[in-house]
């Protein structure tokens, strides 16, 4: 198993070494970012440019071999380079991971605990009220963009701070600026702003996973081997979840791995809309500033929590099915 | 009764009843009510997007000076924009391309899904091993990310290499299915007596193997269109899905919601369009699938 998880972690690191190279190829083909420099009041002298160009690594004119080597010996010594405002973008990706890392987990954890839970509880009680209820909402949220589930949070929020008088929910930010209230009180303004957009994001995958954990369930729920668990004596309650969920889950850990992609640019749309710094919300203004650096890293990000869920859905497959651990 | 008598009343019989794979799916999705419901809608708001164009006494550019973001009249059924566009004549105009990318996207993505799952799952051995690998780069690949740095190309390239390219970041998870049916698909004795009979790999692929996974492919597609129609909204949101003049349904979303609040009409006609139109396609796409596929359990 040791050996299954190493070769899997092996082919990883080459994945997130390829998807990063292909993405700063494409944006250091795509993006402009001497029109970055044009554009500023006032406009900059030509050798300036030139020369903040060649300082960043950025100059169209360097061959886009030259400027790929520059930029894969620095990333191999950890160096990410420079923002296009000269800022290391090492130090902005230990700023911003943060926030993004925590949306994803909190929204992560719950929507698919929630999602998990909920599904196969309905299919237990398959077309009880419970069931319907369910499947109606995540039929719902399924055709819901996210991008439309977060503004109809806010309007909500809006109405619900209205409606109490009271700044009850917060939709900007990730804390108040200059808020001194002490440890709980700025643990309760973090929470207070993190409510929402967590919602946001969890939502979403609650639907999905709701969805295929029912269906996954009720492939399991028929089988004999869940009927012999009850009838040598288990109680019905430990059979649904010792024998029952636990084969269900298998395949929703398939599952998870595929989604994660999903959520992840979702975070990117959550993060935006609720102005969040986060790595996210970060790039979609990177390629409008034309940073081509920075639009590296984030994927270079992105890949590694892509592969990260990989690889954590590998352990929990092992864990679960014994087939993996054995052979 | 003489036997060639039986044997005649038997083959009638059996020729009454054996119909073509095409008439008996037919029978089958109009036996399932999602399905009626979700096709009876979606025909619906296309008639609705082609037609209702016509029937708006605005037209597409035309501004009315004298009713700037006004709500719903008479004479503007959907209100009216910042500039004093008519929101209805827009919204159906975004409808008919969301529609189209939504058709088209989910059309490519499920050809190269099964063209490159039916190949790896076919052969096996190094094929398989290669486009395996190029699947999994892809998925690793953040498709909002490439098709957002992808942008300052695609602006200028109008919305077909835009769905295009839409379908090469969307065919990964199907292309992995597609490939574990192939592999159970190829030992089965009908691939066998083709190949004996001396049928090329190529054309066993293409005539055998994919036609009897098309239940797959057909659900697969449907949920397609609606996680194209999905993607292109959020690509819409930040700017880098379709440029103006086209609009879709994305964009006018884009557009409304900084303003959901002051002028609920920008913002919720489309928005509200958009659920219907995805709900749609997912209900007929749940609903083929509990058809098609003979191991649903909710048939039962």
């Amino acid at each position: 198993m040791a050996k299954f998880l190493v070769r899997r972690l092996l082919s990883y690191l080459v994945l997130i070494f390829l998807a990063s190279s292909i993405a700063y190829l494409i944006a250091a083909t795509t993006l402009s970012p001497r029109a970055y420099f044009e554009q500023q009041q006032p406009p900059p002298s030509d050798q300036a440019i030139e020369r903040q160009l060649d300082k960043l690594n950025l100059n169209p004119e360097t061959p886009l071999a030259e400027r790929y080597a520059t930029w894969v010996a620095g990333v191999a010594v950890g160096d990410f380079g420079q923002t296009i405002t000269d800022q290391s973008v090492n130090e902005a990706i230990a700023r911003k991971a943060g926030v993004s890392l925590r949306l994803i987990v909190a929204g992560t954890v719950i929507g698919a605990t929630l999602g998990v839970a909920m599904g196969a509880y309905a299919a237990v009680r398959q077309y009880g009220r419970f069931d319907r209820v369910t499947t109606v909402a995540a039929f719902f949220l399924l055709a819901v963009p996210a991008v439309v589930v977060a503004v109809t949070l806010q309007v909500i929020a809006v109405w619900i701070n209205d409606v109490s008088g009271m700044r009850l929910l917060e939709y900007g930010g990730e804390y108040s600026a200059n808020l001194d209230a002490g440890f709980w009180g700025t643990l309760l303004d973090r929470v207070q702003h993190a409510i929402l957009p967590t919602m946001a994001l969890s939502l979403s995958l609650f639907a999905a996973f709701s969805r295929y954990q029912r269906n996954m369930m009720l492939d399991v729920l028929g089988s004999d081997f869940v009927r012999t668990a009850m009838a040598k004596g288990l109680t019905r309650r430990a059979a649904m979840i010792k024998h029952a969920l636990r084969t269900a889950l298998i395949p929703t850990i398939t599952y998870f791995t595929f989604t994660f992609g999903i959520l992840i640019a979702n975070a990117t749309f959550t993060e935006k809309i609720f102005g969040w710094h986060g790595m996210g919300a970060w790039v979609v203004d990177s390629i409008s500033t034309q940073d081509v650096n920075a639009v590296a890293a984030v994927t270079f990000f992105m890949a590694v929590c892509v592969m990260a869920a990989s690889f954590l859905s590998d352990v929990l497959y092992a864990w679960l099915d014994p087939r993996v651990r054995v052979s | 009764m003489s036997l060639s008598a039986e044997r005649e009343a038997t083959t009638s019989e059996a020729a009454a009843e054996i119909s073509g794979r095409w008439s008996s799916l037919a029978k089958e999705l109009l036996a399932t009510r999602r399905v009626v419901i979700g096709l009876a809608i979606i025909l619906g708001l296309i008639a609705m997007a082609w037609i209702g164009p016509m029937l708006s006494p605005w037209g597409f550019d035309e501004r009315d000076f004298t009713a700037f973001r006004s709500p719903p009249t008479a004479d503007h059924w959907f209100g009216t924009g910042n500039t004093g566009r008519d929101v209805f004549h827009m919204t159906m105009v975004g409808l008919q391309k969301s529609i189209l990318i939504g058709l088209c996207a989910a059309l490519f993505t499920t050809v190269i899904a099964a063209l490159v799952g039916a190949f790896a799952g076919y052969y096996l051995g190094f094929t398989d091993r290669a486009l395996m690998w190029v699947t999994d780069l892809f998925l690793v690949l953040p498709q909002f990310l490439i098709l957002a740095i992808l942008y300052p190309v695609l602006r200028d390239q109008g919305w077909l290499v835009f769905v295009l390219l839409l379908a090469c970041l969307m065919w990964m998870v199907t292309a992995k299915m597609v490939r574990g049916m192939t592999i159970s698909l190829k030992e089965r004795e009908y691939v066998l007596a083709a190949r004996y009979m001396g049928v090329s790999h190529g054309r066993i692929i293409l005539r055998h193997i994919l036609p009897n996974m098309s239940s797959l492919l057909i659900v697969d597609a449907t949920i397609n269109v609606s996680s194209a129609i999905i993607l292109e909204t959020a690509l819409s949101y930040f700017g880098f899905g379709i440029q103006p003049p086209d609009v879709t349904l994305g964009s006018l979303i884009a557009e409304g919601s900084r303003q959901a609040l002051a002028f609920p009409w920008t913002f919720w006609f489309c928005t509200g369009l958009l659920i219907v139109l995805v709900l749609a396609v997912n209900l007929v796409g749940d609903g083929l699938r509990d058809a098609l596929d003979p191991h649903s359990k909710s048939r039962t």
